[in-house]
């Protein structure tokens, strides 16, 4: 698994790739930390667990990402070491919580742009838009 | 399925069509305008119009601008051509510098069409002080601008509103600004629908983005959002300028920014229940960020009040930090001249969904109008500018890429003709964030600029770096295209002399 920048113009594009979707969805979570250049704290480490409903991948993994978003912004927390667990349109993560240090460009939203997750070689790939 | 809309029947085989799309496809109107006709793809619905010369399609025919713009061809209900800017570039969903109009009521909206920054848009404010008499107290101003209007990631605001407050912000905008003491009526009447679009729904913003816009109002944020003092430098229509208080040599102050958290999450919001709405209405997209539902139905109306609400958070967001900049302006200049004053030119907005009257085809219609990375451009006589600019058309700022010039344009008869009264927005990027980073190091640029004589506050090298000159096109070549083209023209052009960036 892993992530690579692709080019865009104005905001920032990442290809993703993983076994398996739950890999996706914390290589996703992963790549958006490192494009953001988050530092966290290394002090102890609450669980958070998210839930969401959706009627295929790509609409349970922007609802994923979009909720890391918004407590990046809202609470300067970011979120590591991922269970994600992935059941017909049903998507649990379990996470550990940190508070940022720094951050070096926040991520405005994430896009649906041309999203699709598609099997290949490497397992399953995305390539992901955001707005920043 | 919704009245009117035929499915495409083979919309996966339509799907997997890419055209690759080169100048040579283009059809050739005149040297400010191209055109992409229906024939290009089978799922377009209508023409899409390009005002550009063959340099400036050159900048962009190897990203997606072309595609995209194609692809927000094929929304139901369209009407006329979508117009795209010269500042055109890549985005997700529409292209940057895209313009769309559906038919009312029963075309559709598109969040994504709006994009994430609902309402962002830019203020002018000009006065009478001549640089020259006060160039020693610049970095003084800098300082303090930069010490007022609070800026960089997530940042808060400079006071935070109660949840009934955010709710009066939500519904009157600007008009909530000038309760409170921080406006005042000239201020609303020189801003795009006076600074409170009617309509407006604060039910329908979401508990989530109502606890961004709190802790935000009144601050810049970070990217490409400035605010910048700059000198009227050179004046192409002197009636023009002297109408809206423009005098060569002396400070004027942009403020550009939009909704902030709040219109972001707005989207967000929408973007993904009309995931669902497409789906209801059985209609068929080549791209999932292009998302719609017609305007008559009740996600398109629960949208249209939500994105109302959060165009106006802009609208005060704008109208506090003009106040934050005022302050600064009185700090720095009150103790020794009068006249020190900040009168607004306008506040216009490009990105936003507005409900117009347009001829098209010889006919009066009421439509939609996405503007995205465009800014509206009203000629001479049309409604809603105030009676000073009914003669010389509406006021078009122009910014330009940091420590590059911005310009003051108004909007033609043509315009409104042609381009739905829409115009550029700014210079446009040509270049990736990272590989700006790459080609330019923060600390040296921001030297090189003051060596020009340009004050900088930012709050991260990297991002400054990001918004390098070098990233974007040249604002005067986007300009003179537009004025070539007939849809603006030249009041103004300003140069920066201190720049205040998140």
């Amino acid at each position: 698994m892993g992530f690579e920048e692709i080019s865009h113009t104005a905001d920032w594009s990442v290809r993703v790739w993983a076994q398996d979707l739950p890999a996706l969805f914390a290589e996703a979570a992963r790549a958006m930390n490192s494009l953001s250049g988050i530092v966290t704290d290394k002090g102890p480490r609450l669980r958070r667990s998210f839930e969401a409903e959706g009627p295929d991948a790509e609409s349970l993994l922007v609802a994923f990402l979009s909720e890391l978003v918004y407590f990046q912004e809202q609470e300067n927390l970011a979120f590591e070491r991922f269970e994600a667990v992935v059941e017909e349109e049903r998507l649990k993560v379990e996470m550990e919580e940190a508070q940022i240090i720094s951050i070096d460009k926040a991520i405005k939203a994430v896009t649906y742009h041309n999203m699709k997750v598609e099997k290949t070689s490497r397992g399953l790939e995305i390539v992901i838009v955001f707005d920043v | 399925m919704f009245r009117g809309y035929e499915p495409y029947k083979d919309f996966k085989l339509r799907k997997a069509e890419r055209v690759k799309m080169n100048i040579e496809n283009l059809v050739q109107i005149s040297d400010t305008e191209w055109e992409i006709p229906t024939y290009v793809r089978a799922d377009m619905r209508v023409p899409v119009r390009l005002f550009a010369t063959r340099e400036l399609l050159e900048q962009i025919i190897d990203d997606k601008s072309l595609e995209q713009a194609i692809n927000t061809a094929t929304l139901p209900g369209l009407v006329g051509h979508v117009i795209v800017m010269p500042d055109m570039h890549q985005g997700y969903g529409f292209p940057i510098g895209g313009v769309a109009a559906t038919e009312y009521p029963h075309g559709v909206v598109s969040p994504g069409g709006v994009g994430y920054d609902i309402n962002c848009g830019v203020r002018l404010l000009a006065s009478s002080i001549d640089l020259e008499s006060v160039r020693g107290e610049m970095d003084v101003l800098a300082n303090l601008l930069n010490k007022y209007c609070p800026s960089g990631v997530g940042k808060a605001g400079a006071l935070k509103v109660s949840v009934k407050e955010l709710d009066q912000v939500l519904r009157e905008g600007a008009r909530w600004a000038l309760r409170n003491g921080y406006a005042s009526e000239a201020d609303l009447a020189r801003t795009e629908e006076s600074g409170s679009v009617e309509g407006a729904d604060p039910d329908r913003v979401s508990e989530r983005a109502k606890t961004r816009g709190r802790e935000q109002i009144g601050s810049l944020g970070a990217g490409n959002h400035f605010i910048e003092v700059d000198v009227v430098d050179q004046i192409f229509d002197g009636e023009a300028a002297n109408t809206m208080g423009l005098y060569q040599g002396c400070l004027t102050v942009q403020i550009h920014c939009g909704s902030r958290g709040l219109g972001h999450q707005v989207c967000t919001d929408y973007v993904q229940s009309f995931q669902d709405a497409v789906r209801r209405y059985n209609i068929n997209l080549p791209d999932r960020e292009l998302v719609c539902a017609p305007m008559d139905s009740p996600e398109g109306q629960a949208y249209l009040g939500a994105m109302r609400a959060a165009a106006n958070f802009a609208f005060a967001n704008r109208q506090l930090l003009a106040h934050s900049a005022r302050r600064a302006f009185e700090e720095t200049f009150a103790p020794r001249m009068s006249n020190w004053h900040l009168h607004q030119v306008y506040d216009i907005t490009h990105n936003m969904a507005k409900i117009e009257t347009h001829e098209i085809n010889g006919r009066q219609m009421k439509v939609c109008v996405h503007r995205k990375g465009a800014t509206r451009a009203f000629g001479p006589g049309a409604p809603g500018l105030p009676p000073e600019y009914r003669k010389i058309g509406q006021p078009v700022i122009i910014p330009g890429s940091m420590g590059t010039a911005s310009w003051v344009l108004v909007g033609t008869a043509d315009s409104m003709a042609r381009s739905f009264g829409s115009s550029c927005h700014g210079a446009g990027r040509v270049m990736s964030r990272s590989q700006a980073k790459k080609e330019v190091r923060g600390d040296e640029l921001r030297k090189e600029l003051e060596q020009r004589g340009i004050e900088i506050r930012a709050g991260s090298m990297p991002g400054l770096a990001e918004e390098a000159p070098s990233a974007y096109k040249d604002v005067d070549q986007v300009v003179e295209t537009v004025s070539q083209a007939g849809i603006a023209r030249k009041v103004a052009r300003l140069r920066p002399v201190a720049v205040i960036k998140g």
